[in-house]
């Protein structure tokens, strides 16, 4: 019997339950075509690791709650004072001052649109989205960079406007519980998991 | 940064001349099962040292530092690989290091190896890269390979690599190419022109007799992109041998290597393309300020420098690499040159980066047939000949490898022994593979300078690799 590996904190230390590693047979791999000799080993590797998002954790908290939260440099002394970050970047880029954070949900739902986009029929082993993946980068007023992301209704094209939805039910609290849809698609067609937030 | 003070833009100066004595290779193929990584780095070693008629312990014992780019520890699953292979090339006890920046690893090794000597450090350093990408079937080294995308906000998604790449490539091809079906059949050409010097060179993994619709047929990965826009998944290895002036006429002394003056010049960009912020373009010395006011309006949406369409970090290297070299027209200047082809449409993004034509205009470099060994518009020698390997697409890409294939590459023909490499039957019977009867000699005549360009990812690293005959440089102090 085997239990998913859960993990807390605790005392600022991490606490551990179940399996984070599971044992699989080595296999020898052999040359059919001479004689069967012994060419090698398979090695199965599988294991579970514990990463912290640190101070970017309250992105990956607010998308499981409908909100997106980017930054902002207030630094008064930074020669770029008031650019605003999505992706969520904890410090200035360019002072290295802590930036503000800032709940940029109506700026993303008001004004969001494709960038650039591209379907991709392809896909890694570990992929959970449907496919084709339709790829996003999504660009917003006054925000100064261009997020990556994945559309999940509608046909991507350069300059189409698109809002974004969050799986706020089951969340996985990874980055595929933000995704975006054309414009106009009711709250009941969207995946399931997934609301307007 | 979107700014840079005059510090920053310093050109590089190496403290003293640094050579390229020899280089050597392995068989590049998706699986070779039959050997270790090791045997595959004592094969490139052993070439690097016939082609200066030694015995590979007589080359041993002039090296005194090694660098070795190898990019995926996970690929191999042997952390420290270095130091397994640097033992087995019996170059204990000497200094060693590991180096990976992506795709660009190759090329950022050779940076090393060539600062090492500069700065006088070492007189002779091996630099050795080397990847073996088929320890996974395909899907999990695509998941791999998205491993090198930022964990938390990209590799989620999909855990493909070409899904962060292919959108500036859709951008590109939107904004730039103006989706056009004569802008898809060059970047087709592409595909066709490395697939078929690929069938040149006995290293190469993939040769393909192929046409433009062959390419435009073959299944969509990432529309536009095709099966065949894109570069392999390899494994080998490559090595060169870096010296000082000295170290470099002992070392050739009597063979038909030429020692060659080595620069090399990095830049670097965002790891993920999403956090690109808009900038001036940093000029090439080939270029003026008011040339791309207007880009813009010719170009609708290519207004955003550098956006989803240009890699600023090859734009740096090259803007380093020609200022320390003396490069100002790189038209005019090189004779012979290898370009990261990771995409047939990110080659073409790369012909801007590196400014052999403006941007907004790369796919000119091939259709006026100036890409190409033999013009096939005139019939006489192209102006530039690249990827003469076959690149990425038909040769390999064998990550930590890649920038030193390219380097062997283009110093074969400055060295006047691309035939020899290339041509040898013993080769093409040691690897089991055929030489085509039309087996065709592509050695660049005259060819006096050269560069080669490594390049990481969406553009996170990348290298400039210049090469010079030492009797034909364009600077004095160089
Ligand atoms: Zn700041």
């Amino acid at each position: 019997m085997s239990i998913f590996g859960t993990v807390r904190v605790k005392n600022g230390q991490y606490k551990i339950k179940g399996d984070f590693h599971h044992i699989t047979p080595n296999m020898p791999i052999r040359n059919e075509e001479d004689g069967w000799k012994l060419m090698g080993i398979t090695n199965p590797r599988a294991m579970t690791y514990m990463h912290s998002y640190g101070g970017e954790a309250p992105f990956f908290e607010s998308i499981s709650q409908g909100k997106i939260l980017g930054t902002r440099c207030d630094d008064p002394d930074c020669e770029f004072k008031g650019t605003s970050y999505i992706p969520f970047r904890i410090h200035c880029p360019d002072c290295l001052s802590k930036n503000t954070i800032v709940d940029f949900t109506d700026i993303c739902k008001n004004t969001g649109t494709i960038h650039t986009f591209m379907v991709c029929e392809r896909f890694g082993a570990f992929n959970t989205l449907e496919k084709p993946i339709k790829f996003i980068n999504v660009e917003f007023d006054g925000i100064s960079t261009i997020l990556m992301s994945y559309l999940s209704i509608g046909e991507p094209e350069m300059g189409l406007r698109v809002v974004p939805i969050f799986r706020t039910r089951n969340p996985t609290y990874t980055i595929t519980d933000l995704s975006w849809v054309a414009e106009g698609v009711a709250e009941e067609d969207l995946p399931e998991g997934f609301t307007y937030g | 940064m979107i700014k840079f003070s005059d510090r920053q833009l310093k050109t590089p100066k190496l403290m003293r001349p640094v050579y390229l004595v020899t280089a050597g290779q392995s068989k590049f193929d998706r699986a070779i099962p039959e050997k270790r990584t090791e045997e595959l780095c004592v094969d490139a070693l052993t070439m690097a040292a016939r082609l200066i008629d030694k015995s590979p312990a007589e080359l041993k014992s002039y090296i005194h530092s090694c660098y070795y780019g190898h990019f995926a520890d996970h690929f191999g699953d042997q952390l420290l690989g270095e130091a397994v292979i640097h033992d087995r090339l019996g170059l204990d006890p000497l200094g060693n290091i590991g180096v990976k920046t992506g795709g660009a690893t190759g090329g950022s090794t050779l940076w090393e190896a060539v600062k090492t000597v500069a700065s006088g450090y070492s007189d002779c350093v091996l630099a050795m890269g080397w990847e073996r990408m088929d320890e996974v079937p395909t899907d999990e080294g695509n998941h791999l390979i998205s491993c090198a995308a930022d964990k938390d906000w990209e590799t989620p998604l999909g855990h493909i690599y070409t899904g962060y790449y292919a959108v500036m490539a859709q951008k590109y091809w939107q904004v730039f190419g103006k989706e056009e079906e004569s802008f898809r059949r060059t970047l087709a050409e592409i595909a066709v022109k490395h697939h078929g010097y690929a069938r040149f060179n006995p290293y190469a993994q993939a040769p393909m007799d192929i046409t433009v619709n062959d390419v435009l047929n073959s299944p969509v990965v990432a529309y536009p992109l095709r099966a065949l826009d894109c570069c392999l998944m390899s494994v080998g290895a490559a090595c060169a041998i870096i010296c000082d002036e000295d170290t470099a006429m002992k070392l050739t002394h009597n063979t038909k290597n030429k020692p060659l003056r080595i620069w090399v010049a990095a830049g670097s960009h965002t790891l993920r393309p999403a956090c690109r912020r808009d900038m001036e373009i940093p000029l090439l010395p080939n270029e003026s300020p008011d040339q791309y006011a207007d880009l813009g309006e010719r170009f609708p949406g290519g207004d955003r420098y550098p956006g989803f369409t240009g890699f600023l970090a090859a734009r740096m290297s090259a803007y380093y690499g020609y200022r320390m070299a003396g490069i100002v027209d790189p038209m005019e200047d090189l004779d012979v040159i290898e370009l990261h082809d990771a995409f047939t449409i990110s080659d073409v993004q790369t012909y801007e980066d590196v400014g052999l034509r403006p941007y907004g205009y790369g796919r000119d470099y091939v259709e006026s047939g100036d890409c190409y060994h033999t013009n096939p518009n005139t019939g006489e020698p192209g102006k530039l000949p690249s990827n003469l390997s076959g690149g990425l697409i038909g040769c390999m890409h064998a990550v930590g490898a890649t920038g030193i294939m390219q380097t062997l590459e283009v110093a074969s023909h400055i060295w006047n022994r691309w035939a020899e490499i290339h041509g040898d039957q013993k080769i093409w019977d040691e690897f089991g593979r055929e030489k085509p009867d039309d087996w065709t000699d592509l050695q660049v005549k005259d060819a006096k300078r050269a560069l080669a360009i490594s390049h990481a990812g969406v553009g996170s690293h990348v290298t400039a690799t210049i090469l010079m005959d030492p009797d034909h440089l364009l600077k004095e102090d160089a």
